[in-house]
């Protein structure tokens, strides 16, 4: 884990005395809501339909013990004894009063947290794999590269007023668990003929109009990552368009210029960033990469984990969705769920944040992981010692065993919280999960991810689910869109419509008839829904769901 | 003839803690729908909404926003609306469980 130094400790302070200052100012009179709206934002300080939402970076995911206990105390002190991890692997607080903001952002300094950045047009937290340094297929942890662009990044003079909002990813391996290439800018580090360095693929994205990522560099030199990165956002910055809001990502300029004019544009700009590098971010990488020394795992008797997967049926059910090999063949990466069923995804109370802060610390090594589908994870368990983190985790309500599964579905806060929402997200994935527990299939289902987005904003990732909704107010009412053969995997893919809109009555029972009919034409257990769905395309899941035409919805 | 007119209150969030607020007939700024003024008459909604902006330094995001009128006091068409007055669907937070504090 990366410590602050002596300038990153004055920098937040110093950015916690002004907003402090600010929001004095705001309450006395002396800045209009017009004036201050942009300062609380660079805060990662919202105004939603019931309340103001604190959004709190969670760099890369990662987390040791004392800020997750730190993050449980702002929602004990200041909120109401929750919080909610969201996709981009933040925590949001939906529930503060002004006046406590500076206080709670004085509290997460403590701990070495910020808000910075969490809003806005600028460099947003910077996301990874969130298996970094467990993973058995990755080739380095990609973290400290990670830590090196967040540090870039932050507060960077000429990137902080972009056309629109810039979202970077890094992974280390072939298998995607980061959706990198839904991106602005994704980065995966490979090795080509000896030497190591970055897959660069831009304009990714989701919202309004989805796009794959195209690869603008197939290998950039590893030393050579910061002036190439400027030259990109110093490109889009330029010639990013800023009178339509909808057409200011990344990804519409790629589109409009296409990608060779973006390339050259960018290896043209290239020489003259590379110049006024002088080697000093490779320092910084090189200390940067002493701080994420993967701990040294003793060697572990694994029997007593096989022996209690061979005892309880339970534990081992749990064992086969949430806990992934380690490179180390003695230790497992246990995910934890923060999808029980009828929850609210991504949400953990105070106390649960706890209890997952002490499990990391009595059994692993001291590192959580936050994962963009909004679930805890301990990367490195003793697979010996993860029959008592179950054990902990069940007495918690915490031992749900449904990763990668039906029930574990992405949903952004919807209607129920954010000002920007069209539809409600969160009852939707609730009931689809109540139900798929009700029917009791969701194992024999496998593996299947639905995500839910309550805009059009695509915050919960609909585009890439392998069944995607997307609410929508039609005409006043709630209505609920269907996407089907999205893949946030490697294999990146839009999934596509199905055609007209589910009332919000309707909606959970037409997924039950997309996953029955799944159920009765997949090609034996082993064909998982998104192959099924590949092989046999749309026509028989269209017709599970509109052959009861009366009861779709008319409206598109 | 004056077109028709659809009733509507004057609503924003609280500056300090962020509620959804309604202006009422005295000018104070409650948090129950109930106790809003119902604006009937354009002009007249025009000039209210003015004067509540100007009110910066309580509230943020004032806006006019329909409501029909009931024997109850008058009731969210849209329903944005109706999750403003309740608070969030999910969990018991917000107005729905400030209201059974306040009973």
């Amino acid at each position: 884990m990366y410590q602050y130094n002596d300038f990153d400790a004055d920098f937040i302070r110093e950015r916690n005395r002004q907003f402090r200052a600010q929001v004095e100012r705001r309450i006395d009179g002396s800045l209009t809501e017009d004036e201050f709206r942009p300062l609380r934002l660079m805060n990662g300080l919202y105004l939603q339909l019931h309340a103001y939402m604190l959004r709190v970076a969670i760099p890369y995911g990662s987390l040791d013990p004392a800020k997750l206990r730190q993050l449980a105390y702002l929602a004990e002190r200041w909120d109401k004894g929750y919080g909610h991890f969201t996709t981009r692997t933040n925590i949001q607080f939906n529930w503060p009063k002004l006046r406590d903001v500076p206080d709670m952002l004085d509290a997460l300094a403590e701990v070495e947290m910020h808000a910075i950045q969490t809003s806005g047009n600028t460099i947003r937290n910077v996301t990874s794999d969130h298996f970094a340094g467990a993973a058995a297929d990755e080739l380095e942890d990609p973290r400290p590269v990670a830590e090196l662009i967040r540090q870039w990044s932050t507060d960077h003079p000429e990137f902080q007023f972009l056309p629109r909002k810039f979202k970077i990813a890094v992974i280390a391996s072939e298998n995607d668990r980061a959706v990198m290439k839904s991106h602005d800018i994704g980065l995966r580090i490979v090795d080509r003929e000896g030497a190591r360095g970055f897959q660069v693929w831009v304009g990714g994205g989701m919202g309004r109009t989805p796009m794959v990522a195209k690869l603008l560099r197939d290998f950039l030199p590893r030393a050579e990552l910061l002036p190439y990165l400027e030259a990109v956002l110093a490109t889009y910055n330029l010639i990013g368009r800023r009178d339509n809001k909808y057409k200011a990502r990344i990804k519409i300029t790629v589109h409009e210029n296409g990608l060779d004019e973006i390339r050259a544009l960018v290896e043209a700009e290239f020489p003259r960033r590379r110049a006024a590098f002088a080697g000093v971010d490779q320092d910084w990488l090189a200390r940067i990469n002493a701080a994420f020394v993967t701990p040294r795992l003793a060697e572990r008797d694994a029997s007593p984990y096989y022996a209690a997967r061979r005892a309880d049926p339970v534990f081992r059910a749990w064992t086969d969705t949430n806990v992934t090999t380690h490179k180390h063949a003695d230790y497992g990466i246990v995910t934890i769920s923060l999808k029980a069923y009828g929850a609210t995804p991504g949400d953990a109370s105070a106390s649960q944040m706890r209890l997952v802060a002490d499990l990391a610390e009595r059994f692993g090594q001291k590192d959580i992981r936050v994962s963009h589908a909004q679930n805890l994870v301990l990367p490195h368990v003793a697979l010996a010692d993860v029959p008592a983190v179950h054990a902990a985790l069940r007495e918690a309500g915490l031992g749900t065993a449904n990763i990668g599964l039906a029930s574990d579905i992405i949903a952004c806060p919807g209607m129920d919280y954010c000002a920007l929402a069209t539809a409600r997200s969160i009852p939707v994935a609730q009931g689809i999960a109540l139900r798929l527990e009700e029917l009791k299939i969701e194992h024999e289902v496998g593996h299947l991810q639905i995500k839910i987005s309550g805009c059009i904003n695509a915050c919960g990732h609909h585009h890439v689910g392998h069944i995607g909704i997307l609410g929508l107010d039609r005409a006043g009412v709630e209505n609920y869109q269907i996407t089907l053969g999205g893949d946030p995997s490697a294999t990146t893919t839009i999934g596509t419509r199905t055609g007209p809109g589910f009332a919000y009555d309707e909606i959970v029972p037409a997924i039950e008839r997309l996953i029955l009919t799944y159920l009765d034409l997949r090609d034996g257990p082993e064909e998982t829904f998104l192959e099924a769905y590949n092989r046999l395309g749309m026509a028989p899941f269209k017709s599970a769901l509109y052959e009861h035409a009366d009861r779709a919805y008319a409206a598109e | 003839m004056p077109r028709d007119f659809n009733p509507k209150v004057i609503t924003a969030n609280a500056l300090l803690e962020g509620d959804v607020v309604y202006l009422t007939i005295d000018d104070r700024w409650s948090r129950n729908l109930s106790d809003a003024e119902v604006l009937t008459d354009e002009a007249d909604a025009d000039l209210r909404l003015l004067q509540a902006q100007a009110r910066a330094s309580e509230v943020v995001g004032v806006y006019l926003t329909d409501v029909r009128t009931t024997s109850r006091g008058p009731e969210p068409i849209h329903f944005r609306e109706d999750f403003r007055r309740r608070g969030p669907s999910n969990l018991f937070h917000g107005k729905q469980a400030d209201t059974l504090r306040r009973a």
